[in-house]
């Protein structure tokens, strides 16, 4: 037994403590907006907010996860709206799989870094692989929304 | 040359799975090949089966039917997108719904670059008719004539009096008007979404996590599989130990899934059944498997790749052989030669192969799967299971990237095989090992080019011999040599006015399963032209863009049988603007210089003009500027972003791209050794987007092929080291 609290909801989940939060997200509660990408973080398509920081869920066990607070995709709404709205707007996806996870590490960047240069995007964000290759528009979604916010300050 | 009709009949209605009601339209989009225009000859009315819908509910819900699979190629939206254009729609109102696998509509296989291409003629002419039936209605509403009136944002209007009434509210009448034989097609300065930067029909969902692709279909009683396969392509178990496979927390039972056959089977294997994922693919690890390795033991890349470039100095098949070689290259006053070698690559979709089958005890079964071609699938599984097509539901998820290996259907066929196995749904999941070890692979391949060139540089003589392992040996008996279809993937078509032409081809058995990858043979025979010309450049000691204009000769026209005919003038003109937008030959920072390539695919024209630098020897690629002519731009956005990825994916094979094979089994396993890209290495990427009115052509596709001999020119002219095989990570500059 095992209790996680993800996007603000406590779940009291049956599973092994070293299972990998990715697995017991996506098979268990049965959120699946976060994905399977490579099983051994090298891709980030798992990424979730872990008490705030961008994590690899498919090599966090449940038990490291216990206590914290966890935020999925589904959660980001909460997190960081305009962030996804931007992402839209830009057509930033192409077949979305991996986006989730960019989106994930997109908004622990934005949470810690308000104002980003080209750089800091590149130093977070290169975690999180995407084979159709929309890290120019990734780049300018995040770079955006870090305008608007700064404006709406 | 369509039929449009309106649909009554609610078996279509029902097989669609929409709601009745409303206005809905159909029509049949005959297909290029002999074998389907005759099954429309046969077409009457009682077996009329229409391929393409529409449906405008009386709210002004606008319900399209997208055939093609989406897979970021932006299908769901780009050929909607032309019915609503022309059916004047708000976009606002539209949704779309993804088709199953079913022959009624036509072919499915969402590959060759060709979704938009086959089918923005009959959508057009879908909505124009639509939307000749809304004015009816309305004409008859107010008693005017229907051609006093017009059509905009999903109204109706009479200019005159400046009434206008809802499509929605329309709905009822023009279901009852007659269907127009030629509805006039709009001018295309009118068009609103075709040629625009239109918002994805999924964005929304894909910025919220929502759109559920293979993985995510979840069925009540489902299990988790995992299959151990045979490291050795088509080798198979001969024992195996599940004691400590059974032991996993989760695990239920251990099944053997059967080896199927070519063309389009399964590997076979020992498959662990769980409660979730986790449990499958640790059971799977902790499975003791002997396995006969097969007759493919003996693959070994390194020998391989040395037989193949070995072969391709000998006198091979003759493919094309136009003019004299022999005296060009006697007569020569400079003789140039080249070989080119690539390695295997491999897809890596972020989406892992995966499928859900749900075999039933009454004969049918269904599948939900991230498929680019459903219909094979449908038959395939058919044909294991032995039961009618009928039976068989073939659902299309959202594909998580494709490229090429979701044309196969052999994951969904392992998924049927365990549902019937179990007598439950079953879920495949791949690792990403899994796909890195097992898939369909782009060919290995060597070229040997050999040029002449006469005291004026001009181009006499051009020999072209290429070895691979042909794609049809995965459906037809290996012959060791490539087809017709393969060579016409840049060399036998090769753009340049040469005289002397021989194009051959040499020996290269199939060793691992081939498959098509995104450009497929294009990017091998892309990329020996384009470095070769720019050797002869130099030689000739010209400019590499003049030297290029030349090669190319008068402007012509080069017929084809299809319609779609080559136009040397819009190559050129792809270049010569990828040059100027490039800022090719003025002046550059330190140690920079701009290579340059071009090609024609998949019908559209593709220049790249690649800015690099080499420090302390390693390679930085500061900007890529490429310009695409794909006839009329349906969706701008769209095409800027698979410009942009094209570019992004033309740089992992010519930076990292590589699979090897040792004593049979493929040495690369995960992202770490078969890298790929990532965002810090991306460059500024520049796409212009030429304007045309012609038929629109490929954009999926056709901006690989030029990265990597652009990249590989671009280091030659910022260091003087030429480089004729990939990866460069092979060669110490990443």
């Amino acid at each position: 037994m095992a209790t996680l609290t993800i996007n603000g909801k406590k779940h009291t989940i049956e599973a092994d403590s070293s299972m990998p939060l990715l697995w017991a997200i996506r098979d268990i509660v049965g959120l699946t907006g976060t994905k399977f990408g490579c099983g051994k973080g090298l891709c980030g398509a798992c990424s979730v907010l872990l008490d705030g920081v961008s994590v690899r869920s498919c090599l966090t066990p449940v038990s490291a996860a216990e206590g914290k607070i966890i935020v999925t995709i589904e959660g980001v709404e909460n997190e960081n709206k305009v962030l996804q709205e931007v992402w839209d707007e830009l057509n930033v996806a192409q077949c979305g799989y991996c986006q989730s996870g960019q989106i994930i590490s997109a908004t622990a960047l934005l949470a810690s870094n308000a104002n980003p240069s080209s750089e800091d995007i590149d130093t977070a964000m290169s975690g999180n692989i995407c084979r159709c290759g929309t890290y120019p528009r990734i780049k300018s979604a995040i770079l955006k929304t870090a305008e608007l916010n700064q404006n709406s300050k | 040359m369509n039929n449009i009709h309106l649909i009554t009949r609610r078996s279509f209605i029902r097989n669609l799975g929409l709601a009745s009601g409303g206005l809905i339209i159909a029509c049949t989009v005959p297909s290029n090949s002999s074998k389907d225009k005759q099954k429309l000859r046969a077409f009457n009315g009682s077996t009329f089966e229409p391929n393409l819908f529409i449906q405008l509910k009386d709210n002004g819900a606008l319900i399209l039917v997208a055939s093609r699979s989406e897979m970021g190629n932006g299908v769901r939206t780009s050929l909607t997108s032309v019915i609503a254009d022309e059916m004047e729609a708000d976009w606002t109102m539209v949704t779309v719904k993804q088709a199953p696998g079913d022959a009624k509509y036509m072919d499915q296989n969402t590959d060759g670059s060709r979704s938009v291409r086959t089918l923005f003629e009959p959508m057009r002419k879908m909505g124009a008719t639509a939307k000749a039936m809304l004015i009816a209605a309305a004409a008859k509403k107010w008693d005017v004539d229907a051609s006093t009136l017009t059509a905009k944002n999903h109204y109706i209007i009479n200019p005159v009096t400046k009434d206008k009434l809802f499509y929605g509210d329309l709905v009822a009448d023009a279901a009852t008007m007659p269907v127009p034989e030629n509805p006039p097609l709009k001018d295309p300065k009118d068009f609103n979404f075709i040629g625009s930067d239109l918002k994805s029909v999924d964005g929304k969902g894909f910025a919220s996590g929502k759109p559920k692709y293979g993985m995510d279909i979840k069925l009540e009683g489902m299990k988790y599989v995992a299959i151990a396969r045979c490291p050795v392509t088509f080798g198979t178990f001969t024992s195996y130990n599940k004691e400590e496979a059974i032991r996993v927390r989760g695990v239920e039972q251990v099944i053997e899934i059967p080896k199927i056959n070519r063309p389009f089977g399964a590997l076979g294997g020992v498959a662990v059944v769980a409660t979730n994922t986790w449990a499958a693919i640790q059971g799977r690890d902790a499975l003791k498997v002997e396995w006969d390795n097969g007759a493919n033991e003996s693959y070994s890349t390194d020998e391989y790749t040395k037989m193949i470039v070995d072969n391709v100095h000998k006198k091979g098949k003759e493919v094309q052989n136009i003019g004299n070689v022999n005296r060009a290259f006697t007569n020569a006053d400079q003789v140039v030669e080249s070989t080119f070698v690539m390695p295997h690559l491999v897809h890596a979709p972020m989406e892992v192969p995966n499928a859900t089958a749900d075999v039933r005890s009454d004969g049918t079964c269904e599948v939900w799967a991230p498929t680019q071609d459903p219909q094979t699938a449908r038959t395939e599984v058919a044909t294991f299971l032995g039961v009618d097509l009928a039976k068989v539901t073939i659902n299309v998820t959202f594909l998580g990237g494709g490229f090429g290996r979701k044309s196969k259907p052999d994951f969904i066929i392992e998924a049927v095989a365990a549902s019937k196995a179990i007598n439950a749904p079953a879920q495949v999941v791949w690792t990403r090992e899994d796909d890195i070890r097992h898939s369909y692979y782009h060919a290995v391949s060597a070229q040997y080019m050999k040029g002449a060139l006469d005291k004026d540089g001009n181009v006499t003589g051009w020999l072209h011999r290429v070895a691979y392992p042909s794609i049809t040996s995965t459906f037809a008996p290996d012959t060791g040599y490539a087809a017709g279809f393969e060579f016409g993937m840049g060399m036998t078509n090769q753009p340049y006015l040469l005289e002397n032409i021989l194009c051959e081809n040499a020996k290269a058995p199939a060793h691992v399963r081939i498959g098509w990858y995104r450009s497929v043979i294009n990017i091998i025979q892309g990329f020996s032209i384009n470095v070769f010309v720019d050797e002869l450049a130099v030689k000739a000691k010209k400019d590499p863009l003049e030297f290029r204009l030349n090669l190319l000769g008068p402007d012509r026209i080069v017929e084809s049988p299809d319609g779609y005919n080559f136009d040397s003038a819009k190559l050129k003109h792809v270049l010569t603007t990828a040059a100027k937008n490039a800022g090719y030959g003025k002046p550059l920072p330190e140690g920079h210089a701009i290579g340059l390539a071009m090609h024609y695919s998949f019908l559209s024209y593709v220049a790249s003009a690649v800015e690099v630098s080499v420090n302390n020897g390693k390679l930085k690629v500061h900007k890529i500027t490429s310009v695409i002519d794909c006839g009329t731009a349906v969706n701008t956005s769209t095409i800027e972003a698979q410009m942009q990825g094209a570019a992004i994916f033309g740089m992992s094979l010519t930076m990292y791209g590589k699979i090897t094979t040792k004593d049979g089994v493929i040495e690369q396993s995960n992202y770490h050794d078969y890298q790929v890209v990532r965002m810090n290495e991306t460059p500024e990427i520049d796409v212009e987007i030429i304007k045309s009115t012609a038929k629109p052509t490929g954009v999926g596709e056709p901006g690989v092929p030029p990265i990597a001999p652009a990249i590989i020119n671009g280091i030659f002219h910022a260091t003087g080291k030429r480089y004729h095989s990939l990866p460069l990570k092979d060669h110490g500059l990443v």
